[in-house]
């Protein structure tokens, strides 16, 4: 039973990584970053409801607020460059190198 | 054979005990010239004389305290400080200490007395010099470590002296520093005797390796007239050393070069003490190194047999007069060196010789720098000529060392000079005949030089006006002049150098040497020189000199060269020297360096390389992650079998 | 507890702040303090030697403090007799170094009449002095190794900005390949001290409780090439020497006659000290190696000095000549050798410190490093010159100069050393000795083409030494032929030190020689 969830899990993590490395804008980008996580939250109560202890759940909802905080921050970064350089591009971001 | 050495007793108080005095007085002269530099101008001279003289003073009065004691006693050492300390607990390595015996105050009246005369002299002869202060307390600095040099004790004590000299003898030889030859004279000069000195401080090694000491009052008894390979080799060291300092071959190229210094620096320094240093080196080592028969002993009579040749026939062919006698020296110490390899017989003509030679040399270039001075400072014989009516006392002087040096019967030379030849002929033969030949030669190069200088007719430059010098010059000439007639009959006729040296080199002094007036070389030599002086008159007394060196013959180039030995030095090790400097340089720039900063440029490069990778491109780093994340993944389920 | 040391250590450090706190602008000042500073650190040495007995304790003036209680780590710091010589001559050096470059850190000018301006203030440069002079001290003085470890490291910094900040024109490069070649030595180094601790297991860093600790004769070999390559890179013995002459070229003259005349000897110093005492039989086992590595020194260093025409690397490649000559000392295993070393690096640096600083003079006055800008200057300077060929002299050893009695000791106590019976030493001895000639040249050569011949047009404006620069040169020289006549001073407080390090090392150490073993 546990099986099915895992493999959505990973299906989901995959759809995310995938995600990030060929999607340029940004807010795509991020809500990807987002699918991600909520990729492992389910990966953690999956594993929490077959060990049987709460663990899993308690650290689902850590991420949860992580990435609550993460949001707020990524946004705020994002319509920052958005408003300066008029482009939502991961691509045209690049100054900072070598 | 028995050795007839006296054992050398310690010695307190007393003028002996005071000897140091005789350094300290020259060198505390040195000091104050050279410290207070202008502030001693006006009287720097007088001062160098008066310290040259107060160390005779010392030296005489030694000498008088010395010939007090008997014969068996006259080996005094003074200690005077702890040199090189042992380990705690155990005696000095090196003590330094002087020993006054009949060799060393023998020296040590030769150079205070003709280092005197010399310093006077020079008063006259350098006083148109704007450094005449600095002058003197180079001379200075020669007495006190030439006097250091003999009177030591030790050979440490005789190394720093003998370096000291060598200091001095190439600040003199590049008194006139200005001049690039006088430079590069003075540095070949340390240079060369450098090569000598490794000969000498390798010697010491061995000695104090095998005899653990440096002393010679312990010495006699560690060595105790043992022979061996050891022996033999500390012998052909120390002959090295001397061959360096006494301008045998293969050391003697830098001899006539050192003739840039001043004339009373030609006269003091390379013909009368500092080159007889070798001479002095080998009879002071003689009872331990080289003992009559041994084949240091025969190394040393065949350098300088060999050595009296080629400095004879180098003198023949030069024209520059002080070069003439610069040849003349190298000769005159090769006779010197041939008596010191005869065991305590030829010591006492060495000697003899030595100090006789101190004299009639110093006469002559004090002569011929008399000559010059008259001549506008001009050295080259084919200018001069028919000088002896302008010159009178210097002629007079000159001619006295003249017939002193070819051995004129009576004169100081022909003692000393026959003697070596006979002992010779008696113990080394072929050696001895070579060494008349030598005379025959010297009466040729000699008498040519005489000619040109005094006789035939004047072929002066234009502005040349000769005059007498003064007497402060002229007063030395005669004194040395006196000595070059009568000194060598005193010291040799009823042996008396002999007994006098004998409780120092050895030798029984029951069986001092008879001096026979008649004998097969010493009438040979007599024709041979006669045969020399009538050609070279006929060649330059009768005949006309031209004013312009001739071509002349093979023979003549091969000698006005020098024997080719600058040449040899030149191919042999000046040139493979400089090739080995530059690669070496070469080496370390672009190998060793080359490598190491290699090294930093490989560092540096490939971190500029890597540097590239930081593109600024968000995804591109998204993927290196998750390339890492799967290698990393795949990686632990490989290895764990999870 | 005696609390000499801390102070002589405390004084040029507090000199160093106040120094480093006065106003801008008050170069003067800032010269002057110095300038007292260090007289006064003279002065209390002075004293504390005074009361060195030669014969006692093998360390004096001991103190202890806890640093790290940790790792056992004490600030322990005691000299014994070889450390006081060395402290000696790091605190005679730093006043005249002081006077001697008064004007060092204003700029160097060069011979097209640029100058070259400092990266940092005058004050600075003083400063940094006396922060320098501290270590110089603590390095020589530190009994715990850990504490050794850290000052030899330490002294790197101050060196790097006197060079870096002040040097000529390629100053960059020297500093930085001068840090980057004494760090890596030295992180050799503190892997080896660290090894040292964990393997000896005694909980300290103390040298004199871990003399003999190890005996394992492999983990000795081991700790022993960690502690030698850093100590040869300072040395800087063959083939690791390069960054010297461009460190020398470049450092102001001052800080290059630091940098050579006691700098260098911690290198040699922990030879004699850590090398021999620590790890014994790795040292005998590895003589041979050595030797050689000296001896290549030696020659080498004098054939490429003859080759060079800049006058600083020409003096920086004789002290690798001469460094040659020092550890071919400390390794001949025999107690005249090693005296002879400890001696030459007194010695060396008074020698070598009269002819940098000589040459500092004269490049001053030119503005060019370079041996063919010169000639003649004899004449217009003769006290200069006069100067100059003393120095020069020492450097080639005459004797009657101190560095005589120096190599002559190490090459006969060489010589006669009986550690590898084989003759093998013999032969390092003799051809060692070569270098006698080939100092001769370099020497000699370079006087030629720099003092004698024709005055060169440049040179002709010339001025003569003036008084400050007389005072720097003067008591050098005064040493140089002082202990020249009369070394026992020095000899008689390094004798016993060494006696105890050879007796550590399990050598004979006896200076008469065995009779016999030249045969």
């Amino acid at each position: 039973m546990t099986t099915h969830y895992l493999v959505l899990s990973g299906l989901l993590f995959a759809i995310g990584a995938l995600g990030v490395l060929v999607r340029r804008n940004a807010i795509v980008v991020f809500m990807c970053v987002e699918l991600m996580l909520n990729a492992c939250n389910l990966a953690f109560v999956t594993f929490a409801r077959q060990v049987g202890n709460l663990e899993g759940q308690i650290i689902a909802f850590f991420v949860m607020v992580v990435a609550a905080a993460e949001v707020v921050v990524g946004l705020a970064i994002i319509v920052t460059i958005f408003r300066t350089r008029r482009s939502a591009s991961v691509d045209d971001a690049n100054l900072l190198k070598y | 054979m028995e050795s007839h050495i006296a054992e050398i007793v310690q010695h307190t108080g007393g003028v002996i005990g005071n000897s140091w005095l005789m350094i300290a007085f020259p060198l505390v002269g040195a000091f104050i010239l050279l410290v207070f530099n202008r502030f001693t101008n006006r009287w720097g001279h007088l001062l160098g004389v008066a310290m040259s003289l107060a160390s005779f003073v010392v030296a005489v009065l030694a000498f008088f305290e010395l010939i007090g004691f008997g014969p068996e006693e006259r080996r005094r050492a003074v200690h005077l400080f702890e040199f090189i300390p042992g380990m705690p607990g155990e005696p000095a390595m090196v003590d330094m200490g002087l020993l006054i015996d009949p060799l060393s105050i023998s020296f040590a009246l030769l150079i205070t007395g003709v280092g005197s005369l010399i310093h006077i002299y020079s008063i006259g002869y350098m006083s148109h010099d704007e450094h005449r202060r600095r002058f003197f307390s180079y001379l200075n600095l020669f007495v006190a470590a030439m006097l250091l040099l003999v009177l030591a004790d030790n050979y440490v004590g005789l190394f720093i002296g003998w370096e000291g000299v060598g200091l001095a003898s190439y600040l003199l030889i590049g008194f006139w520093q200005f001049k690039p030859s006088a430079a590069t004279a003075a540095k070949k000069a340390f240079v060369v005797n450098r090569v000598g000195d490794f000969g000498l401080l390798v010697g010491m090694f061995v000695i104090w390796t095998s005899f653990g000491t440096l002393a010679f009052k312990d010495l006699g008894a560690e060595v105790n007239g043992v022979q061996n390979g050891t022996t033999l080799a500390i012998g052909l060291l120390l002959l090295l050393g001397a061959c360096g300092k006494s301008a045998q071959l293969p050391l003697q190229s830098w001899l006539l070069d050192a003739m840039e210094g001043p004339t009373p620096v030609s006269a003091l320094i390379h013909a009368a003490t500092m080159v007889t240093a070798g001479v002095y080196l080998v009879v002071r080592s003689g009872a331990f190194f080289f003992p009559e028969g041994s084949g240091a002993a025969l190394a040393v009579s065949i350098v300088g047999a060999v050595t009296l040749l080629a400095g004879a026939i180098i003198g023949c062919a030069k024209d520059d007069i002080k070069k003439g006698l610069a040849g003349s020296t190298m000769s005159q110490i090769g006779y010197m060196m041939l008596g010191a390899g005869l065991g305590p017989a030829g010591y006492a003509f060495a000697i003899g010789h030595l100090i006789t030679h101190g004299f009639f040399k110093a006469n002559m270039f004090l002569g011929a720098g008399s000559v010059m001075h008259g001549m506008n400072d001009e050295v080259d014989m084919r200018k001069y000529g028919a000088l002896r009516k302008f010159m009178p006392i210097t002629f007079v002087t000159f001619f006295i060392g003249y017939l002193a040096i070819i051995g004129f019967p009576l004169l100081s030379g022909y003692f000393t000079k026959d003697g070596i030849i006979e002992t010779a002929v008696h113990h080394q033969p072929i050696l001895g005949w070579l060494a008349v030949l030598g005379a025959g030669i010297t009466g040729f190069y000699m008498s040519r030089m005489v000619f040109m200088t005094f006789f035939g007719e004047k072929r002066w430059a234009d502005d040349a006006h000769p005059h007498e010098s003064p007497l402060v010059m002229t007063v030395p000439l005669m004194v040395l002049s006196l000595g070059s007639l009568g000194l060598g009959a005193y010291l040799v006729l009823n042996g008396t150098l002999y007994r006098f040296l004998s409780p120092a080199v050895g030798g029984d002094p029951a069986a001092a040497p008879e001096f026979h007036f008649v004998t097969t070389p010493g009438l040979a030599t007599l024709a041979l020189v006669a045969v020399g002086a009538a050609f070279a008159w006929m060649r330059y007394g009768r005949a006309e000199v031209p004013a312009v060196q001739p071509r002349g013959s093979f023979l003549t180039t091969f000698a006005r060269r020098d024997l080719y030995g600058d040449a040899l030095n030149e191919s042999l090790f000046m040139r493979p020297g400089q090739w080995l400097t530059r690669l070496a340089v070469f080496f370390d720039n672009r190998g060793i360096d080359g490598i190491v900063n290699g090294l930093a440029a490989g560092i540096g490069g490939s971190s500029g390389r890597l540097r590239r990778i930081q593109t600024g491109f968000a995804r591109t780093y998204a993927l290196s992650i998750f390339i890492g994340a799967a290698l990393l993944t795949g990686a632990l389920l490989l290895v764990g079998n999870i | 507890m005696s609390p000499w040391l801390p102070i002589l250590m405390a004084v040029p450090v507090v000199g160093a702040i106040v120094v480093a706190l006065l106003p801008k602008g008050s170069d003067k000042l800032a010269k002057q303090v110095t300038l007292l500073v260090s007289l006064l650190t003279l002065v209390l040495t002075g004293v504390m030697a005074a009361g060195f007995k030669p014969n006692g304790d093998r360390f004096q003036f001991v103190a202890e403090y806890n640093w790290i209680p940790s790792f056992g780590v004490k600030f322990g710091v005691g000299v014994d007799g070889v450390a006081l010589v060395l402290i000696a001559l790091s605190v005679v050096l730093v006043p005249i170094v002081v006077l001697a470059s008064w004007h060092d850190a204003d700029g160097v000018k060069t011979a097209d009449g640029t100058l070259i301006t400092p990266k940092r203030s005058v004050k600075t440069y003083f400063s940094l002095l006396l922060v320098l002079e501290t270590m110089m001290i603590g390095v020589f003085a530190a009994t715990d190794i850990f504490l050794f470890y850290v000052f030899f490291e330490a002294m790197l910094i101050p060196m790097y900005f006197m060079i870096g900040s002040y040097g000529g024109a390629q100053r960059s490069y020297a500093a930085v390949k001068f840090l980057l070649y004494s760090l890596f030595g030295g992180m050799l180094m503190l892997v080896a001290v660290i090894g040292l601790y964990f393997v000896a297991g005694k909980q300290t860093f103390m040298f004199p409780e871990l003399v003999g600790a190890i005996q394992d004769p492999v983990t000795q070999k081991w700790l022993f090439a960690g502690f030698f390559i850093a100590f040869a890179i300072k040395a800087p013995l063959w083939p690791v020497h390069t960054w010297l002459p461009d460190a020398a070229a470049q450092a102001p003259a001052g800080a290059a006659v630091l940098l050579v005349g006691v700098l260098d000897k911690v290198g040699t110093f922990g030879m004699l000290r850590f090398c021999l005492e620590l790890f014994p039989d790795a040292a005998k086992a590895f003589t041979m190696p050595i030797v050689v590595l000296s001896v290549i020194s030696i020659i080498y260093g004098a054939i490429v000095a003859i080759g060079q025409t800049d006058m600083k690397r020409l003096i920086a490649y004789t002290s690798i000549s001469h460094f040659g000559f020092i550890v071919l000392g400390v390794f001949a295993m025999s107690g005249v050798a090693q005296s002879g070393a400890a001696l030459y690096m007194v010695n060396h640096g008074f020698a070598t410190g009269a002819l940098f600083l000589a040459a500092g003079f004269l490049i001053a006055r030119r503005g060019s490093p370079f041996i063919a800008d010169y000639g003649g200057v004899q004449k217009v300077a003769p006290l200069l010159a006069g100067f100059f060929l003393v120095a020069g002299l020492a450097g080639l050893s005459l004797p009657g100069l101190s560095s005589f009695v120096s190599e002559f000791m190490v090459m006969i106590g060489t010589y006669s050393s009986a550690a590898h019976g084989s003759g093998a030493l013999t032969v390092a001895a003799i051809i060692s000795a070569v270098a006698v000639i080939l100092a001769a040249v370099y020497i000699l050569w370079m006087i030629q083409r720099t003092m004698n011949g024709p005055t060169a047009e440049p040179v002709k404006a010339f001025k003569d030494l003036n008084a400050r620069e007389v005072w720097v040169l003067a008591p050098l020289v005064a040493l140089i032929i002082g202990f020249g006549f009369y070394p026992k001073p020095l000899l008689d407080v390094i004798n016993p030190s060494v006696q105890q390090t050879l007796t550590n090392v399990d050598v004979p150490t006896s200076t008469i020689a065995e009779k016999g073993t030249g045969q």
